[in-house]
This record gives C-alpha cells, structure tokens and sequence, in this order.
C-alpha cells in the first residue's frame, strides 16, 4: 500500500508536542554540557602550566619512565619488531623531549616531526594500541596517577593521524 | 532459546575465541564497550557508537555474552554474540527471555516466558572515540534492530491489544571519551515502536494509533578509575505507548511503562573478559499485576571478547 506524502509527514512529525519538546530540551541540556566540557578540554590541550610535567616527576622521572618504556617494548612481542632495528638511546631521549615540552616543561622537542620519522615504516592501528599498553604499564609501573595519565595520553593520542601507516 | 542451546552458543563462541587468541586484535581495553540488552556493543541498557570486539582497522572480531535482569517481580535473561568487522560494522543477535513470575499466573498463563530474538547492524560513520582527543567531534554510528517476540498465550491479548509481534528500531549514536578528564559520554537517539523494549510488542491500536515511530533519546556517562574499571549511569527514555490501549481494556494505567535507568560498574581483568554489575530501575512492567511496583533489582552481565 503506497502511503501518500502527507500520511508520510504525519507519520515524521506527528508525535505530541509534549513529548517533542523535552526530547528537545534534553538535547539541548546534553548540548551545553557537551560544550562545557569541551571548554575544559580546550583548555586541558595546552597546558598552561607544569603541572603535567611535574606529576610525571619531572626530567629524572621522565628518564626512568623511559628507560622503563624501553624495555617493555622490546620485550613485547607486538611491539619490539618495531624498535629492535632502531637507535633506542636517540628515541628515549626524544621521548623525555617530547613528553617534557607536552607537559609543560622546560625542553623543547629537536626531533624530526611525526610524520616524517614513521613515514618509512609500516605502523598499523594495532601497533599504535600496543604501544598505548606498554606506555600504560610503564606509567602504572612508575606510580603515575591514572588521570595524569590521561591527560598526558590526550597529547599524544591525535599524533596517531602522523604516525599510523595510511591505507 | 532454552538454557541448554544458550551455553551451547557460549561455548561455540570460547571456542571460537581460543582458535583464534593468536590471531592480532589490538583494540585498548574496555573500548569495544560492553554488550548491551539488546545485543549491540555499548553500556548495558543503550548502544554506544562504538564498534564491539577487539578489532580494530584490519581486524575481524567477535563477543558473546550472558547478562541476567533480576528486578522485583520479573527475570531476564539474555545471551548473545557479535561480530565486529574493522571497527567499521557489528551484526549481533541476541535472545532475551522474560520470565514473567506472577504476571503469567495472574494472567492464566502460568510459566509464561516472553521470549524476544534481536538481529542487530551498526555501522560506524565517522570518528574515533579514543584518539581524535583534540577535537570534540564524537564517533557517531547508526544502527537498527531487528526485533521478533516468539509466539506465546499472550499473543490474544497482543492482538487485542493491536501490539505487533515484531518491529525494527532505528538508532544513530555519539559516543567521545574525555582521556584528560577519564569521561565517557555517550548520546543515542532511538527511532523504536516498542512497548517495553519490544518485550510486550509493538505500538497498539485499541484506543487510538500508538503505531507510529517516537523518537527517544538514551544517555550514558562512565568515569574510568584506572584502565580495567569504568563507573557510570544510564538513562533509557520509554515511550508509553500501551496505557491508552490498557485503559479501553478495562485495565486502567495499569499498562503503562517508566523510563529505563541504572548505574553500573564493569570490570575488563583483561581484554578478553569483562564482568558489568548494576542496580538497575526500569520502572513499571505491567503495573496491573506487580502492585505498581518499581521494578528495581540487579543486572550481572559477562563477555568474552577477542
């Protein structure tokens, strides 16, 4: 039975207003709360202070987590194919680097950009993850709070864009 | 489906999952989501546009799941399985199985079991829900649902009724997870004729057309305390569509149904296992028969995942 485009509209937009309006309202609370966060988050992308850098126990804390970091990513069957042919002393010293300037610290990242020093390898989106799970272990390992963590891992997380092989 | 047949399936999947535990699947833990009642990958009551399974870009993957709803005057099971597919498509299908205690004896149908299959697709349109955390665009998935009631004595009063035995739910949802902040927010908006989840059919046409779609909006917040343990609650708006059709059948509001809610803790010890506990309120079922009581209980669910 065809349905004429009348019957069609009213089947769309025939619910009662009622109930159209809290859904309504309910969105747009979702909305603004949605935006506040954000407002937030904005602020938390580029830290306008240490902070970050300090609960990551600053250069000497940055250097063990690294040396940490290191070792577990070799020994992981995911991810040390990745790093056993790679200078690891240069690439944990670009990491104390890097994590340093993202928290707020006083360095300043030398390195190549992160497009360019992975665009000869083959990194899958697998690859990245792992590499997220060791760096969680080493975190966990060093006593690093899990919302600094967080916040730390939200620096690093749309580095992937760079860093994972395109198809 | 009888308990025998649901651990055949269960086992089937842990079969399924140790052939292939040395196949590389590298979703983050917990990221997949859990199963929800109806099948799809989310929290428990509602759909998150998360994809379910480990998989992740070129990976194919699968879940099963048991979750058990015991509320005041009701029990429900579920067993299920999905498929994820380069965390782009999910299928799933699911059996739910009301046990409806003394609402079937009051009912003359004593034993009465509803019993609801779910076959479900979602496909994720845009975004990553982890790593894109420096921008505020979520991931956004739709999906629908496909949902048939098995026959049972209920099927007269249904008719009488004008509920249908059968009905397909449509659903977009955004799902972002705030890493700096260890938020996980999540947003669905449901397209669904179902009276009860589909548990008591769809829509009705005693006293006026209540067949019509009605759109409902669904919510979760989590709060991860650490990577293995995410804390949260849901909020599932219902549509009342059978009261009206209750009242002409002399059964005064005592068809009538209450929004869906719980808050949760799920447990992911690894990335092949969670464990999801919740207190959960799905308001009135069927008030008639269960003294208006708020159907408030326990929800335990488990998957495995690879």
């Amino acid at each position: 039975m065809a349905l004429s485009a009348t019957q069609l509209l009213d089947t769309h937009f025939g619910m009662d207003m009622t109930k159209t309006l809290t859904s309504l309202a309910i969105k747009l609370v979702m909305a603004s709360s949605l935006l506040a966060a954000g407002a937030s988050f904005a602020q938390q992308m580029a830290p306008k202070d240490d902070q970050l850098y300090k609960a990551f126990g600053e250069k000497t804390g940055l250097v063990a987590l690294m040396d940490d970091f290191m070792i577990r990513l070799l020994a992981d069957p995911r991810t040390g194919p990745h790093f056993q042919p790679a200078n690891q002393q240069r690439i944990k010293e670009q990491l104390v680097d890097q994590f340093c300037a993202l928290g707020g610290g006083p360095c300043v990242y030398k390195g190549a950009d992160m497009k360019s020093s992975h665009s000869n390898l083959e990194i899958k989106k697998s690859d990245f993850h792992a590499l997220v799970e060791v760096l969680q272990l080493s975190m966990d390992a060093k006593g690093i709070a899990f919302r600094k963590q967080g916040e730390m891992l939200a620096l690093l997380a749309p580095m992937n864009r760079d860093i994972i092989t395109p198809k | 489906m009888n308990p025998r047949s649901a651990t055949t399936l269960i086992a089937a999947c842990a079969a399924l999952f140790c052939a292939s535990a040395h196949a590389e699947t590298g979703k983050l833990l917990l990221t997949g989501g859990v199963s929800s009642v109806d099948g799809a990958a989310g929290g428990g009551l509602t759909p998150w546009a998360v994809i379910g399974s480990n998989a992740t870009d070129d990976e194919i993957g699968g879940s099963a799941f048991f979750t058990h709803v015991g509320t005041k005057d009701y029990g429900l099971n579920i067993v299920g399985a999905a498929v994820g597919i380069r965390d782009r498509y999910e299928f799933s299908i699911t059996q739910q199985d009301l046990n409806t205690r003394g609402t079937g004896s009051a009912l003359g149908l004593p034993g009465l079991h509803l019993k609801q299959t779910i076959v479900g697709a979602k496909a994720r349109l845009l975004g990553d829900a982890i790593l894109d955390s420096d921008s505020l665009i979520p991931q956004v998935a739709a999906g629908l649902e496909y949902k048939t009631l098995g026959s049972t004595g209920l099927d007269g009063t249904l008719n009488a009724l004008g509920a249908k035995r059968n009905g397909i739910d449509l659903y977009v949802s955004a799902t972002k997870l705030f890493l700096g902040q260890s938020l996980l927010v999540n947003g669905t908006l449901r397209a669904t004729k179902a009276n009860q989840n589909g548990l008591l059919g769809y829509g009705a046409t005693l006293g006026g057309n209540e067949n019509r779609y009605s759109l409902q909006p669904e919510f979760s917040l989590g709060y991860l305390i650490n990577k293995n343990v995410v804390v949260g609650a849901e909020y599932r708006l219902m549509r009342n569509k059978l009261e009206k059709a209750g009242s002409v059948a002399g059964l005064g509001n005592g068809l009538r149904s209450e929004d869906w809610k719980d808050i949760f803790i799920a447990w992911a010890p690894n990335k092949n296992i969670s464990l999801t506990l919740a207190y959960a309120d799905l308001g009135v079922i069927v008030p008639a028969t269960t003294a208006s009581r708020k159907q408030t209980g326990y929800y335990l669910s488990a998957q495995i995942a690879f």
